[in-house]
């Protein structure tokens, strides 16, 4: 047994982060949230350079062929970066779906090309993702209809991969006659959230799954691993930033790291976080070499990173004193992302629930 | 990442199985402890040691199994005897502190003398740190050592010394060099509990029974070759030992199993007929506690992969006191409150019976307080870990003082 990372796999996280480090800096992070679509044509090829988007993708259709842990240390650095990337939607969730749900000639047509980047998917699921807003879509004689708030991933989409109540996925090209979107820019200024509405638009059903909504559910719990490593990388950032500042910032003639009651709060965000990152791991693995734990340990991981994500950011902007408050020093791009991750694909409460479910905890019995 | 069980621990998996098909029934009870073990624990233990499935990887030369460490096979084991609700083994000062101190800076002789007869149980250990003036401050330890005609002769008075009424020996902090700085003058003695000059009073905790002492030195000889790695190196040696404490009390498996008995209890207890884990306000207490053992069982396997690969793992592992206390009284709070009221009836009945599992929870509750005060106290963790683990500057120094 090993619980850890392989050397690929840092070696991986390493240019990750060197990538981003390079490619983001303040100004640039500032200049692509005032849009706030969540998308910037330069940094999403550059990404193909490191093989960001075929990273699940197997390695016939193009892609790396690799597991979701891998994706979760991307989706952690990107976090990490406050980066304006589709990376949760257009890369792992669509992967997913088409790997569980479409046939080899659907996969064939739509893997090698979001392996390239040339096209982005965002995923609209329908009200089993346990979002607040409306979800209902209907099938009917190839068209759907109806409408899903709050998609996430969207700003910039191509596609959209849309689940039904029974799990099956249908593709629908975002410019198609019948498809209809709005944008909203989120508190999240590096992704916003779109509504999208179908009248009829044509679509291509995926039918090759054999439990739909088994496999639906998969690509779900996917992507809530992919947000609680988001904010573990968000969350770390704070706290990185606040360590810093703890040894910089005086006042009473000393720096303030040296005062105790600064320290614990530190000590208390470290003691939280620094566990997170071992779950956030394990629930990675165990979505592809663990299926009796996967749903459980998904529905936690997400549940747990909202609440210490939200203990962090609050605790880590105190620390920044008047200057965590402003805009200037851009922290908040952080404790947005932190929040917007909480509330999407399900918030705690509703990831607990399911969690109970899962284990046959039923109310009232 | 590499989670599976290979054909190797398929193996080891099978032989354990096979083992508690044929001698799990001469397994103590699980949980307890805090007291002497009695002859069947022994049995057990010396058979646990005999199988490897305690005291495994220290060296045979020393009464253990000599397996090299492998952190998968640890976590076999402690995973088949947690299935099966066997008891997996002594966990006591002695063999989670001491011992892995000696392997350490232990002369060839003390490891030889004390190793075997400690995994095997049949040497209990106290540990001999604190006094009434220095708590947190254990660096400045009063009780003092003086070498006279090859024996060291200890004078003073140590405090809240768990097991000591009934340890057959003491690993002993006390100052050796007066003349030397407050962490440069101590050093650690290894003596019997049986030397003369040497009581031990049992002082009664919160819990209503006796667990810890103080203990009186006057003028306690010890032979000059009891110490451990030398003069003046008490403080080093302290530290060893409690890195191992701290891990000891943080253990992830004790949570796990605690988790375990906690959901039973919430699927039995119940108030008007509704169970209380069909209550919304107690099953999400539940469920969060379950996310957090979920991080605290996974963080514990990275430290263990780390540890195996021979990395220190800093701050990760400086958490483990702080964090894994307050979980576990928090998993011990649910416990009491889902007991409620018919929990409240509290009859300890000390050390030579099973206390019923209401009396047991509410000790386990209280322990808890203590677990977070024993070991360096919740602050003195907090300390560590900002300054040795973020390397935030320390407290400036009061002036006047050493
Ligand atoms: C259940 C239990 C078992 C024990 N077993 C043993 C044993 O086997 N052997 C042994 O030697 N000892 C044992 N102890 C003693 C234990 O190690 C000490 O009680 C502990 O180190 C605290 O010391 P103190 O009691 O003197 O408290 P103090 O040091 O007086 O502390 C009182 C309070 O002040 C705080 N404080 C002190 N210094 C600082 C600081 N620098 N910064 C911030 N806060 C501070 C502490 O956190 C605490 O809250 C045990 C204690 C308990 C409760």
């Amino acid at each position: 047994m090993d619980f850890g990372l392989t050397l690929e796999q840092r070696q991986f996280d390493d240019s990750l982060r060197a990538f981003l480090t390079d490619h983001l800096p303040m100004e640039r992070l500032r200049a692509l949230a005032e849009p706030g679509i969540g998308y910037d044509e330069t940094l999403w090829r550059n990404l193909t350079e490191l093989g960001l988007h075929g990273l699940l993708v197997p390695e016939r259709f193009g892609g790396a062929g690799l597991g979701v842990l891998d994706a979760a240390l991307a989706a952690e650095a990107l976090g990490h970066a406050a980066a304006p990337v589709p990376f949760v939607g257009s890369i792992v969730m669509a992967t997913l779906g088409f790997m569980n749900s479409a046939t080899e000639a659907q996969q064939d047509e739509y893997l090698p090309q979001i392996a390239a980047g040339e096209c982005r998917f965002a995923v609209a699921l329908p009200s089993f993702a346990g979002q607040t807003g409306s979800a209902s879509v209907q099938w009917a004689g190839s068209r759907l209809s109806g409408r899903v708030t709050g998609v996430a991933d969207a700003g910039a989409a191509t596609h959209f991969l849309v689940y039904l109540a029974d799990g099956h996925a249908a593709v629908v090209a975002a410019d198609a006659p019948g498809v209809s979107t709005r944008m909203h820019r989120s508190i999240d200024r590096t992704r916003p959230v779109v509504d999208v509405t179908f009248d009829g638009a044509l679509a291509e059903r995926l039918d090759a799954a054999n439990a739909p909504l088994v496999a639906a559910r998969r690509v779900l719990d996917t992507g809530r691993i992919m947000l609680a490593a988001d904010t573990l990388g968000a969350a770390q950032r704070m706290l990185d930033a606040a360590v810093a500042f703890a040894k910089e910032r005086v006042q009473f003639g000393r720096v303030i790291g040296s005062f105790q009651g600064l320290k614990y709060t530190l000590a208390e965000c470290v003691t939280a976080l620094e566990p997170c990152r071992a779950m956030v791991w394990y629930a990675a693995y165990a979505q592809d070499a663990l299926p009796d734990e996967a749903r459980l340990t998904a529905c936690h991981a997400k549940a747990h990173l909202g609440d210490v994500g939200r203990d962090v950011a609050r605790l880590t902007t105190e620390v920044h004193g008047g200057m965590g408050f402003t805009d200037l020093l851009g922290l908040h791009y952080w404790f947005k992302r932190i929040s917007f991750n909480r509330q999407m694909l399900g918030g705690p409460e509703r990831c607990r629930e399911e969690a109970a479910d899962v284990q046959g905890w039923k109310l009232h019995a | 990442m590499d989670l599976m069980l290979s054909e190797p621990y398929q193996a080891l998996q099978a032989e354990i199985r096979d083992f508690i098909r044929h001698h799990g029934d001469k397994s103590p009870k699980v949980g307890g402890g805090r007291k002497r073990p009695d002859q069947k624990t022994l049995d057990w233990q010396k058979r646990l040691v005999e199988h490897g499935y305690a005291g495994r990887t220290i060296p045979k030369e020393y009464g253990g199994f000599g397996a090299t460490p492998d952190v998968m096979a640890a976590a076999v084991i402690a995973g088949e005897f947690a299935r099966a609700n066997v008891y997996a083994g002594l966990t006591n000062q002695g063999i989670s502190m001491l011992v892995p101190t000696l392997l350490e800076v232990g002369t060839e002789e003390q490891k030889r003398q004390y190793v075997g007869p400690t995994i095997r149980g049949d040497i209990i250990w106290c540990q001999g740190y604190s006094e009434p003036g220095n708590g947190s401050d254990l660096a400045n330890a009063q009780t003092k050592a003086e070498l006279r005609d090859g024996y060291w002769i200890v004078n003073g008075q140590k405090i809240w010394t768990s097991s000591a009424h009934y340890a057959d020996m003491m690993f002993l902090l006390c100052r050796t060099e007066p003349d030397k700085s407050k962490h440069d003058g101590l050093s650690y003695l290894l003596l019997s509990m049986k030397s003369p000059g040497l009581e031990a009073r049992p002082l009664k905790t919160m819990t209503g029974r006796s667990e810890f002492n103080e203990v009186f030195f006057t003028d306690v000889k010890v032979p000059e070759t009891q110490i451990v790695l030398g003069r003046g190196k008490g403080w080093y040696v302290a530290n060893v030992t409690l890195k191992h404490e701290r891990l000891m009390i943080g253990d992830a498996s004790k949570m796990t199993a605690r988790l375990e008995q906690l959901i039973s209890l919430l699927q039995t207890s119940e108030i008007d007929g509704v169970k209380l884990i069909g209550i919304s306000e107690y099953r999400d207490r539940l469920l969060r506690l379950q996310g957090e053992v979920l991080a605290w069982k996974a963080h514990n396997l990275r430290l263990l992969t780390e540890a195996a690969q021979g990395i220190d793992s800093g701050v990760k592992r400086m958490i483990i006191k702080y964090g894994g206390t307050m979980l576990g009284f928090r998993l011990s709070s649910l416990a009491v409150d889902a007991l409620g009221a018919a929990g409240l009836p509290y009859e300890s009945l000390g050390e030579d019976a099973e206390d019923d599992d209401a009396t047991t929870w509410n000790i386990d509750y209280m322990y808890d307080v203590g677990l977070m005060i024993g070991g360096g106290s919740t602050n003195i963790q907090k300390n560590i870990i900002g300054e040795r683990g973020l390397d935030l500057p320390r407290e400036p120094k009061v002036q006047g003082r050493a």
